[in-house]
């Protein structure tokens, strides 16, 4: 019983996750500046987090967590680099 | 019991994250963009890993969870930091409601030395 309510949830938070990486990817897509772009890859990057956790729920396996936790690292590292590309290039 | 709370952590985790991302498309300029994609989304991921750490494993799998919520809670502030002050010098433009701008109010009313520490 708790395991298909858990089953349901995930399948639904899934879903939930799918659609905002469309919106986020709509506003990747539009810009209109520089910095809107790298907002917008901020959200993606934490929403694959979000849903590589999910996997790890779903699938039992620890391995997703530390993908989690990886992801996590690269994009605060990538979007300090973007910022500061941002800051010295002065171009949209 | 417990699979009701990490069932409703989840599906409350993920709706927050869909708020996050549908105020990164809806909002007027990237200062309130910014506003959307840093806290909801922050508090998006910690609900679904608290989930995580929440759910009977081993214990190595919940520090590792505490972990990214820790992580997520330290970058989120200095990432939004860096990304709004280099937006703000190569002259990203506002939205025309904006009401206060302290950088320019402290740049206006002299002092002189350092304007650029802000």
């Amino acid at each position: 019983m708790t395991a298909s309510l858990l089953d349901a949830s995930v399948g639904l938070a899934l879903t939930l996750l799918a659609v905002a990486i469309l919106a986020a990817f709509a506003r990747l897509l539009r810009g209109p500046s520089m910095a809107d772009r790298v907002v917008a890859l901020d959200v993606i990057a934490a929403t694959i987090v979000a849903a590589a956790v999910l996997y790890a729920l779903r699938t039992g396996l620890a391995v997703f967590v530390d993908v989690a936790l990886a992801i996590a690292l690269v994009s605060f590292l990538g979007t300090v680099a973007l910022a500061q590309a941002i800051e010295a290039g002065d171009r949209e | 019991m417990t699979g009701i709370l990490i069932s409703l952590l989840v599906v409350l985790g993920a709706s927050l994250v869909l708020v996050a991302s549908v105020g990164v498309l809806r909002l007027p300029d990237l200062y309130t963009r910014m506003h959307a994609s840093t806290k909801p989304a922050t508090l998006g991921v910690s609900l679904i890993v608290a989930a995580l750490a929440i759910h009977p494993g081993d214990l190595g799998i919940a520090v590792r969870a505490l972990l990214i919520v820790l992580f997520f809670l330290l970058t989120a502030p200095v990432a939004a930091h860096r990304l709004g002050h280099a937006a703000y010098r190569a002259g990203v433009p506002r939205w025309p409601g904006t009401v206060r701008d302290d950088i320019a109010q402290r740049a206006a009313s002299g002092a002189g030395a350092g304007d650029d520490e802000v």
